[in-house]
């Protein structure tokens, strides 16, 4: 990650493009050919013409990082406000990315329902639409070993925002016709895992979508092309992708990803099960590493979130949590959405430490590390982790992440 | 955090249990039902699926072993699949590496999970349900070539991976009658989320 915003060596250079990333949290590059051979003054050569697909400018480098093979991360500290580019929106597969025809796939439901139906993508277009910005998050979104040297997207670049376009889910399910005593539904994906999830079916007759587009554009296929379940607010696994079928039960399935996999330890001989909402949250994307800050004022910035609700304050402190005081929100605030808060501060040269946590609905207080273990034991991992995060400022004006002491 | 007095284990296990069926929607999360005129409760799309259609994809298996195909399998024929469709992922005798653990007990069948975040999460010591075990295994197993076992191949594994388990003896024939009974040191182990939001942390 380092090298994103830090390559270039001359020293003055680099400050200026330090000052700046920290400034804006912009993703630059500074690459060799464009400093051998300046670019024309643009005002004095015909531009380029139109074309049928847009690009980003050379200048501007945007990538999601990858690990393991399986997931990709949000590169949180290059975006502003508060949408994902599509094709930045965090990655997680349980066995690749299936390339699915749309013409020969189809949603069947089935199970505990009057008229068991199987739906084409041209017929789940024709039922009315609903459409909502709201977050997405992985809820094994916390690595709990970051180094100083740590990016937000490297921490916990596991979540990401768009508009969500599609049917509601509980619009299907009348047409399919529930039958009494139905409690549960098994979502199950067409990709190499038949990836499966129980759904409470409280959920998905309140906000669950079957969704077919993303900001506007048909979903990509990492994200479930031709469609998905998306559960706004709920841990990203419950929201399979390449949805073909969805089984109505008076009992949850026990799939391997809901008994195996995203349960987590609580202390006392126990383990907790179906955790489908994110808890309020919070991350600093502005200043963060690698940049270094001039003195002088800079502008904090970062992301909060709720799968509760709205965010209703963020809380950033400059002295590693000794003082808190209310960052600005922009807005609009929507509910189970990514918030964008801000705080400018001057940095004078001495050590600084900044943090934030979330507030929403609830009342909710995003946790400490400490509060976190204290309540749910030190093997509490890895899902569900959204403890307060630090970044401190040395005196030179490099910005390095805080590590957790975990355990 | 909380400035509540502390919760006694037991207690929080008391809620969660009581949670359990009563996952309805909280205040500020339900929605209005009102009716709307131009909203008829049926669009008549869609096209009806048969028994057919229905049985060509159905093919989750739940813990009282609704949906297990007929089949079956002994742990001597599923180590030999084990070692050459397995072995390379999951390791000798089922300890892992590179990828999960499947084999191995906890003494007393203890669940040290929540304080000791290294203890490896086996079938044997962790899962909770050995149908889950044939689910996973027909549906994404293996992972170059997911979907490619037999049903008696897919019992043949369940009964190699319960038996490394002590949960299965070596010579029995593992069959959808006898899977669902197989009680796992784990079953009880697991809770209802009781996250409510509010001050608590939890």
């Amino acid at each position: 990650m380092s090298d994103e915003a830090g390559a270039p060596t001359d020293p003055t250079r680099r400050r200026v493009l330090a000052a700046l990333a920290g400034a804006g949290g912009l993703a630059l590059t500074g690459r060799a050919g464009a400093e051998d051979a300046p670019a024309p003054d643009p005002t004095k050569v015909p531009g380029r013409p139109p074309s049928s697909l847009g690009e980003r400018s050379p200048h501007a480098r945007l990538e999601r990082q990858s690990a393991f093979g399986a997931i990709s991360g949000t590169p949180l500290q290059d975006l502003h406000g508060t949408i994902t580019p599509a094709d930045l929106h965090f990655e997680r597969h349980h066995a690749g990315i299936p390339s699915i025809d749309p013409t020969h796939h189809e949603l069947l439901i089935h199970g505990m329902v009057e008229r068991p139906l199987r739906f084409s993508l041209p017929e789940l277009l024709r039922f009315p639409a609903v459409t909502r910005l709201a977050f997405l998050e992985c809820s094994g979104n916390l690595r709990i070993d970051a180094g100083e040297e740590t990016t937000p997207q490297f921490l916990c670049g596991l979540t990401s925002q768009s508009e969500w376009t599609g049917v509601a889910l509980a619009t299907l399910l009348r047409e399919v016709g529930v039958k009494p005593g139905a409690k549960w539904l098994l979502a199950e994906g067409s990709d190499a895992s038949v990836m499966t999830r129980s759904i409470p079916i409280e959920k998905a007759l309140d906000d669950s979508i079957v969704a077919y587009a993303q900001n506007g554009e048909p979903l990509r296929p990492a994200q479930g092309y031709p469609i998905r379940l998306f559960n706004p607010g709920w841990e990203g696994n419950t929201s399979v992708k390449w949805l073909r079928r969805i089984e109505v039960s008076d009992q949850p399935f026990m799939t391997r990803e809901e008994t195996a996999k995203y349960t987590e330890p609580i202390g006392g001989g126990r383990a907790r099960q179906f955790s489908f909402t994110m808890d309020a949250r919070s991350i600093i994307t502005t200043p963060t590493f690698p940049a270094t800050l001039e003195r002088g004022w800079h502008e904090l910035r970062g992301i909060a979130w709720s799968g509760r609700g709205r965010i209703t304050r963020v809380e950033v402190s400059l002295d590693g949590g000794r003082r808190w005081q209310d960052a600005r929100l922009a807005g609009p605030v929507l509910p189970k959405a990514h918030t964008r808060f801000t705080l400018p501060f001057r940095f004078e040269g001495a050590p600084m430490e900044l943090a934030s946590r979330a507030i929403d609905e609830t009342g909710y207080v995003q946790p400490t590390v400490e509060a976190l273990i204290e309540a749910r034991g030190i093997g509490s991992v890895p899902y569900h982790l959204n403890p307060i995060c630090h970044w401190g400022i040395e005196r030179d004006g490099r910005v390095l992440y805080k590590p957790l002491a975990w355990g | 955090m909380s400035p509540k007095a502390p919760i006694t284990h037991a207690a929080l296990v008391a809620v969660a249990f009581l949670a359990f069926g009563c996952t309805g929607p909280r205040p500020h999360e339900t929605r209005s039902e009102e009716a709307d005129p131009a909203m008829p409760t049926r669009f008549d799309l869609g096209r009806p699926a048969t028994h057919a259609d229905i049985a060509a994809v159905d093919i989750d298996v739940r813990p009282d072993g609704t949906g297990l195909p007929p089949g079956s399998g002994t742990p001597a024929e599923g180590l030999a699949l084990y070692e050459a469709k397995c072995r390379h992922c999951h390791g000798e005798n089922g300890q892992g590496e590179p990828f999960d653990r499947l084999v191995g007990r906890i003494e007393g069948d203890a669940f040290p999970f929540g304080e000791a975040p290294r203890t490896p999460r086996s079938i044997g010591s962790y899962w909770p349900y050995a149908t889950t075990v044939f689910d996973y295994t027909r549906r994404a197993m293996p992972l170059e070539r997911p979907g490619s076992l037999t049903d008696d191949e897919v019992y043949a594994l369940t009964a190699y991976l319960l038996h490394m388990n002590d949960l299965w003896p070596a010579e029995a024939r593992l069959d959808r009658a006898s899977l669902p009974g197989v009680v796992m040191p784990a079953r009880d182990r697991f809770v209802r989320d009781d996250r409510r939001g509010g001050r608590e942390v939890r």
